[in-house]
């Protein structure tokens, strides 16, 4: 079978999924079973927060694929995870009807409120799950294609590309913060009622988003593990190491870092939409740099280049800002700053690098 | 040729406009027996004039040497003819019908220009055999490259190759773990597995020892016929070992053309090359 053959070289990945199957049965049946105040009781609240965390661990699968596989160090991936999380926010925006403060059956009530009278053309079709869905993968990926096609044409790589990503997040914020953009300005979108039809404060539905982001995660993990092993994959590390010999064998450098980083968007969107159901709310905070930024981190600790690093990377740092900005809230921006010092100067193939550093180790020993 | 064959020449339909010429994907047309033309080519960084009208005309099958102090342009013209570089002027074809100037890198590779750098450039995270593999002629394009799967041809050409530069035994190991010398062999092997027409070679025994040059220079020569190959080279026992023609570049352009005897006893060549 395909999938056995995939991930039958792929120890990490095998435990990944394993852990994550666990997870996805586990954490419901924890919140389900025990009695509210029972020792093993997972609160809804938890559950959510987990659901949270998933949603982040498959935006660092995305970021991974393009800098731990192509080189390309994106410090906007922010961006495209948040116009996912735009698209999924303007379709719940629109489930709520005439249930809000306003009561207008059309307009959302920010719209309302800045006197608006119609609804703008690109809020059309957005009362439409499917349109909603494929709006999530074509606004980021189609966002990323065309910086992409004039980045990488015009042969902009290192350091520079990720500056631009940076000032492309940046630039996105900033329209997202004013009115007349038509996507609720500084508040966002939030608010929201129902999904589907499912009341998104009941507790059904939260573990209902829990099991559909884990699932997600895991299908976003088994397809960048066959896209890495693929000869398509090899091509991409070659071009990572050696872009100029692989032009020279006759890859068109281009198409690849175009068709990976695009692909890469487009997971990054899935995960901003499965992120804002279970936050409840997406505002231009989500475009500013440093979020992007935190991103790459958790990659960087993690271990970058083999997949299932960034997303346990991506959990253990979200646990540590959870636990911090709760307990020593000042505290967790120079935490997070000294993290990354301390990763780039002693492990630089992060921690997933250094297990697998230890295990050779032992291996030779024994 | 009768009327009514030149009335169906003028009539096709490719051959009205320029741009109606399909450019790519051409078999490389060698009726003339001359594989490579590069005509009063120019080109210049910042004023320096690095190639100076450049005449050269490799024959196919040749195996062409090309010497000449540092700065003569020697690693230039190669970024020309595999289209790293854009000339100011001159003309460069692959063949009778094939414009090096109108095509990108990668098409140039894929039209049967194969290029060894100077540095010796492996993938060094890839095995020896996925470099092998990677190099292949083939389908270029994403999605076929998504599903590509080698057959059992491709498995036994790829350990042809790696009997012919002898490196069976490292077959598994990372690229990056190679000796120099073996990073040579292993860039020459990719280029054998892309199958050239041409094949631009640049300093191919840098830091190798005696018995590797001696086996690169065997390698060479016996490529030579069913490929054309051109060597830029510095060392001169290696130049001599294997050269039939030289040819020597001085301050971008040709100074002087002939055997290698012919070559040592010009005395322009002795003033700037070899009289040191």
């Amino acid at each position: 079978m395909g999938l056995l053959n995939l991930l039958k070289q792929d120890r990490g990945g095998q435990l990944f999924l394993g852990l994550l199957a666990l997870a996805a049965v586990l954490v419901p049946l924890l919140n389900l079973l025990p009695p509210e105040g029972h020792a093993l009781h997972l609160s809804t609240y938890t559950v959510t927060l987990l659901g949270k965390y998933l949603a982040f661990a498959l935006l660092a699968i995305a970021v991974d694929l393009a800098w731990g596989y192509l080189g390309i160090l994106s410090l906007g991936h922010g961006a495209f995870f948040a116009l996912g999380g735009y698209a999924m926010g303007m379709y719940l925006m629109r489930q709520i009807g005439d249930r809000g403060v306003y009561g207008d059956p059309l307009l959302p009530d920010f719209m309302v409120f800045l006197n608006w009278d119609a609804l703008p053309w690109f809020w059309y079709g957005f009362d439409m799950f499917w349109f909603a869905a494929l709006m999530v993968m074509l606004a980021p990926g189609l966002l990323a294609f065309l910086f992409g096609w004039l980045a990488f044409r015009s042969r902009v790589t290192g350091v520079y590309l990720s500056i631009m990503t940076q000032a492309l997040t940046y630039a996105l914020m900033l329209a997202f913060f004013r009115n007349e953009m038509g996507f609720g300005g500084n508040n966002g979108l939030t608010d929201f009622k129902e999904l589907l039809g499912f009341d998104l404060q009941a507790d059904s539905t939260r573990i209902g988003l829990f099991v559909v982001t884990a699932l997600m995660l895991a299908l976003g993990y088994i397809v960048c593990r066959a896209i890495v092993q693929s000869r398509l994959g090899r091509v991409a590390v070659a071009i990572r190491d050696a872009e100029d010999r692989a032009r020279f064998v006759g890859y068109r450098v281009e198409h690849v870092k175009l068709a990976i980083f695009t692909f890469s968007a487009v997971l990054a969107g899935i995960a901003g939409a499965l992120y804002v159901p279970q936050v409840g709310i997406i505002n231009p905070g989500e475009f500013s740099p440093l979020n992007s930024i935190e991103i790459v981190i958790w990659v960087a600790v993690g271990g970058r280049g083999t997949l299932y690093g960034a997303a346990a990377g991506a959990l253990m740092v979200n646990y540590g800002k959870t636990y911090l900005t709760g307990a020593l809230p000042e505290v967790w921006l120079f935490a997070l700053g000294a993290l990354f010092v301390l990763v780039t100067i002693l492990l630089p193939r992060g921690l997933i690098g250094l297990m697998k550093t230890r295990s050779k180790k032992g291996g030779a020993a024994a | 040729m009768n009327s009514l064959d030149n009335l169906r020449t003028v009539m096709r339909r490719d051959r009205v406009f320029d741009f109606m010429l399909q450019t790519t994907g051409l078999e490389v047309d060698l009726s003339h027996g001359t594989i490579l033309y590069l005509e009063d080519i120019s080109v210049s960084f910042d004023g320096f004039r690095a190639i100076n009208d450049l005449n050269l005309y490799i024959d196919a099958g040749e195996l062409r040497c090309i010497i000449g102090p540092n700065g003569a342009g020697k690693t230039t013209m190669m970024d020309i003819i595999t289209g790293k570089t854009r000339p100011d002027k001159g003309s460069a074809h692959f063949g009778q019908n094939i414009n090096l100037l109108q095509l990108s890198e990668p098409e140039i590779a894929q039209a049967g220009i194969g290029r060894k750098f100077q540095k010796p450039t492996v993938f060094e995270y890839h095995t020896v055999f996925e470099n092998l593999e990677l190099s292949m002629a083939g389908e270029r394009r994403i999605w076929p490259t998504l599903t590509a799967q080698l057959d059992g041809v491709q498995r036994q050409r790829i350990d042809e190759v790696l009997e012919i530069i002898a490196l069976q035994a490292h077959r598994d190991r990372n690229a990056g773990a190679l000796s120099h010398g073996q990073k040579q062999w292993l860039e020459i092997g990719m280029l054998l597995m892309q199958n050239p027409k041409l094949l631009l070679v640049d300093e191919p025994v840098a830091g190798m020892t005696h018995q590797e040059m001696e086996r690169t220079a065997e390698l060479l020569t016996a490529l030579a016929g069913d490929h054309t190959v051109v060597v830029v080279e510095h060392d001169m026992d290696f130049i001599r070992s294997i050269a039939r023609k030289v040819t020597v570049l001085h301050q971008g352009s040709v100074l002087a053309e002939g055997s290698m005897d012919e070559i040592q006893n010009d005395p322009r060549v002795v003033e700037v090359y070899l009289g040191e």
